[in-house]
């Protein structure tokens, strides 16, 4: 199958990865948030000073005790941090010197049940999404379809596909699995251009366009999209190969890699970590740029990312982080009436518009907060079939009816980031957007 | 302008809760913002940069679209002066500095009233102030004659920013064009003052420029001059009494509203916008596609009862309001539809409409006013109408999942 999309948005940005090595990097201590996980409610099982092995639970969900959450290392808790209400901000955990694997029981032939069980078990299925609401997919729900991108078309991403280029035989492996859980297809979208083989079991969907077309979301509204009632699975190529993992050695792995990239880092590149380290060794291996300006550390997308603090973790996908400066400490005059060929912008009034060169962007809002004006801002670069604008206003409103009628079960925050970036009024689209999910999943369930 | 930041946030605390200038906080606000880019940055999760464009940038480019018309408005405004004053000579700068004296006092009380209002309701929301009315301030005084009374202009614009915007919510939910709302206020509630045949050409002088012409002089526009003829042969003639042809009407030496007369000047300015992409193209287009059909109609069964439909459909797009409509006023994204679908439909029922009031209602010479009001009005239904077919897509897939399962 081939999809070429039209709309979107492709950001230049200065600091990508130039090179294709990979360099491993000594992390000591590792964190897992419960907050990267939408939808888990998480009820803590260790306590610090405990000793755990890589793939031991550390959390369950409240609801659903099947699922875990699992460390990414073997080593002694550190610390549970807690927040306001005692809310579990993260666990970390520090790293021992000889690392232990759980082993988890794998035969021949799982039935569905028995690998959902594996898959909430070895933490894995918290790694995966589920549409309707873009959360952990609940193991009580078979998918309809699930959908596995193996495009990043994030801003400074770099494709995926390296990182499972020796893993034919793992991914093959996961859609066995996954074939016995999902009725449906499995669709694997790539790149006109992929080096990735044709997996048995799956169908390759081949993807053009600019940024979000790497959304497994956005493919699935222009595959199959989700009706009321339907349930979806979306994942990464990454993830898969970790479920192939699992299946093949009965072993989960936790390895990583992680672009640094931004404006703010020295050099630029792709370091071998897990799931979950401490951000500070992997900027200072990235050299980051010394510099009297506040910056702002994303773990992620400079679109969809979570700031995290240089003392902070790693935050799920855990595939990229990106520096940028903060900007608040900026003195700009007249900044809406400047010619300046340095600031990037959609729009043709911003000579910038024009320059091919890469921009060096600061987290400012470049503007203040107001009521939807301009109209078709959003509708440029969401390539699905959903009138954002009013689906936004119907959850704005708290509108129950009208967000089913206008297609909120088809999307996830992560769709409106391009919307977001390029939005005149500056709205919270992606805040709003998880917010509607959230309200509608406590509405109905 | 280091010292002007730092003037600006020592002062800053006066003017924050239970500073002492704490009632005029929106405008310190205003002020601070319109400076200084504000330094507010994204949230933790979600998008964490921005594009540059704000509404301040977007209402500028606006109003800079603006600017040929409101020069050409000026021009014409001295020009008009010196025909009816029957003088030979148009010295450039002279007509100039009459045109911006008779108009500063006009743009002056649009703008006091206006944004007096908006930073008072500004600041009884503790909201910020919004950018809305810098557009709608330069609008007001461009549509009307520029003979209207300023104190009727600040009551019009009183009324329609209080009554059309502000109780609706402020900037981006109002149903009807502000500007335009200010024009009908007028039109309606003080005809006299508002067409006719006194109100088009400046007859006295301003600030002691100008001359005051032949008592009784007066002269109508193109379009009133059409409405209350009856021979198939359409004659206009110019404050001067020569004759007005269609190349008078294209480049705007006639007499009209203040900055609508120049077709050259407001294609100028829809440039502008649709090069930076500021207004949508298929309104625009969609509005004298619209208007060109109907004329054609009109002109096809011309008939002497009517006598604007003897106009070419071309010429039916050069006279009145009917292009500064379409370019300034359709394009308003708030007022207009807000669909795709539904901006062509807005469009090409905006451009029919219009020619069909000025061509089969003899009250009413200029319909593009009415049109576009009229269609602000319909604009939400049109966008239901598309926002519904979606909607039915959406149903008919479910339904089909549900008869196959």
């Amino acid at each position: 199958m081939k999809i070429k999309l039209k709309k979107g948005l492709d950001l230049k940005i200065a600091g990508g990865v130039k090179t294709t090595a990979v360099r491993d990097v000594d992390v000591k201590v590792f964190a897992v948030s419960p907050d990267d996980f939408p939808g888990f409610k998480p009820k803590v099982d260790v306590k610090e000073g405990d000793s755990v092995m890589a793939g031991a639970p550390i959390m369950h969900d409240k609801k659903n005790e099947d699922v875990k959450l699992v460390a990414p290392v073997s080593g002694t808790i550190k610390a549970v941090v807690r927040g306001e209400r005692r809310k579990v901000i993260r666990i970390e955990i520090e790293k021992s010197d000889n690392q232990m694997s759980r082993r988890f029981d794998i035969c021949d032939n799982l039935d569905g049940s028995d690998a959902m069980r594996l898959l909430a078990e070895s933490g894995l299925l918290a790694e995966v999404r589920q549409r309707p609401y873009d959360i952990v997919p609940s193991p009580e729900v078979s998918p309809r379809d699930i959908f596995v991108t193996a495009i990043d078309s994030a801003p400074l991403a770099v494709s995926p596909e390296m990182a499972v280029a020796d893993k034919v035989k793992q991914i093959e492996a996961a859609v066995r699995l996954l074939s016995t859980i999902c009725k449906g297809k499995i669709y694997i979208s790539v790149r006109p251009d992929s080096i990735l083989p044709a997996i048995t079991g799956a169908e390759r969907v081949e993807i053009e366009g600019p940024h979000p077309a790497g959304n497994p979301g956005i493919q699935a509204a222009n595959i199959a999209p989700v009706n009321k009632g339907e349930t979806i699975w979306t994942l990464d190529i990454v993830t898969l190969a970790r479920i192939g993992e699992l299946a093949v050695n009965g072993q989960r792995d936790f390895s990583t890699i992680v672009a640094v990239t931004g404006p703010e880092v020295g050099e630029p590149c792709m370091l071998k970590t897990f799931e979950g380290a401490a951000v500070a060794p992997l900027l200072k291996a990235a050299s980051l740029r010394q510099t009297s300006h506040h910056i702002r550390v994303i773990s992620g997308n400079v679109l969809s990312g979570v700031a995290t603090s240089p003392d902070d973790y790693l935050h799920f996908p855990y595939h990229q982080l990106t520096v940028i400066a903060e900007g608040d400490d900026k003195t700009e005059f007249m900044g809406w009436a400047s010619l300046s060929p340095s600031k990037a912008s959609v729009s043709p009034t911003f000579p910038g518009h024009f320059s091919g060169k890469a921009f060096t962007p600061d987290a400012r809002l470049n503007g203040g907060r107001r009521a939807m004006i301009m109209s078709g801002e959003y509708d440029r670069v969401m390539p699905m079939d959903i009138l954002p604008e009013y689906l936004l206003k119907a959850i704005i409103s708290r509108n129950i009816e009208s967000m089913e009628k206008l297609g909120i079960y088809e999307v996830a925050p992560e769709d409106f980031a391009v919307a977001e970036y390029v939005d005149t009024s500056k709205l919270p689209l992606q805040q709003i957007v998880r917010e509607g999910l959230d309200y509608l999943r406590d509405a109905l369930e | 302008m280091n010292f002007l930041k730092k003037y600006l946030d020592r002062v800053r605390p006066n003017f924050e809760e239970g500073g002492k200038l704490h009632a005029f906080h929106s405008v310190y606000d205003g002020f601070a913002t319109f400076l200084f880019t504000p330094s507010t940055t994204s949230g933790k999760r979600g998008a964490h940069i921005h594009d540059s464009i704000d509404s301040k940038r977007t209402m500028i480019i606006v109003v800079a679209a603006l600017m040929p018309c409101f020069f050409f408005g000026m021009y014409n405004t001295g020009y008009q002066h010196q025909l009816a004053l029957g003088i030979d000579s148009f010295p450039f700068w002279d007509m100039m500095l009459y045109g911006f004296l008779a108009v500063l006092p006009r743009v002056v009380v649009a703008y006091v009233v206006g944004l007096g209002i908006e930073f008072v309701v500004a600041q009884w929301r503790k909201e910020e102030i919004q950018e809305g009315f810098l557009v709608t301030g330069i609008l007001i005084p461009m549509i009307l004659p520029i003979e209207t009374p300023l104190w009727m202009i600040a009551v019009a614009t009183a009324f329609s920013v209080i009554f059309v915007k502000e109780v609706f919510g402020g900037t981006g939910y109002n149903v009807l064009n502000v500007a335009l709302v200010t024009r009908a206020f007028l039109f309606f509630a003080y005809p006299a003052q508002m067409s006719g045949d006194k109100v088009f050409v400046p007859t006295g002088s301003v600030f002691g420029f100008g001359g005051e012409a032949a008592d009784g002089y007066s002269c109508a526009t193109p379009l009133g001059q059409i409405a209350t003829q009856t021979s198939e042969q359409i004659t206009l003639t110019g404050a001067d009494g020569q004759a007005i042809t269609s190349w008078d009407a294209f480049v705007g030496l006639i007499p009209g509203s203040f900055g609508e007369t120049s077709m050259i000047c407001i294609l100028i300015g829809a440039a502008i916008l649709l090069l930076s992409r500021i207004a949508d193209w298929r309104v625009m287009l969609s509005v004298f596609v619209g208007g060109l059909f109907m004329g054609w109609i009109a002109n096809s069964f011309a008939t002497p009862t009517y006598p604007a439909s003897y106009l070419s459909p071309i010429d039916q797009l050069l006279y009145g309001g009917f292009a500064f409509a379409a370019v300034f006023m359709a394009t308003d994204p708030v007022t207009a539809a807000r669909t795709r679908t539904g901006k062509y439909i807005y469009g090409l029922l905006i451009g029919v409409i219009a020619v069909i009031i000025r061509t089969y209602n003899n009250g009413y010479p200029e319909g593009a006013m009415l049109a576009v009001l009229l269609m602000n009005c319909f604009a939400p239904l049109i966008d239901w109408c598309v926002v519904q077919a979606n909607i039915n897509r959406r149903m008919r897939r479910t339904n089909v999942i549900s008869k196959n399962a």
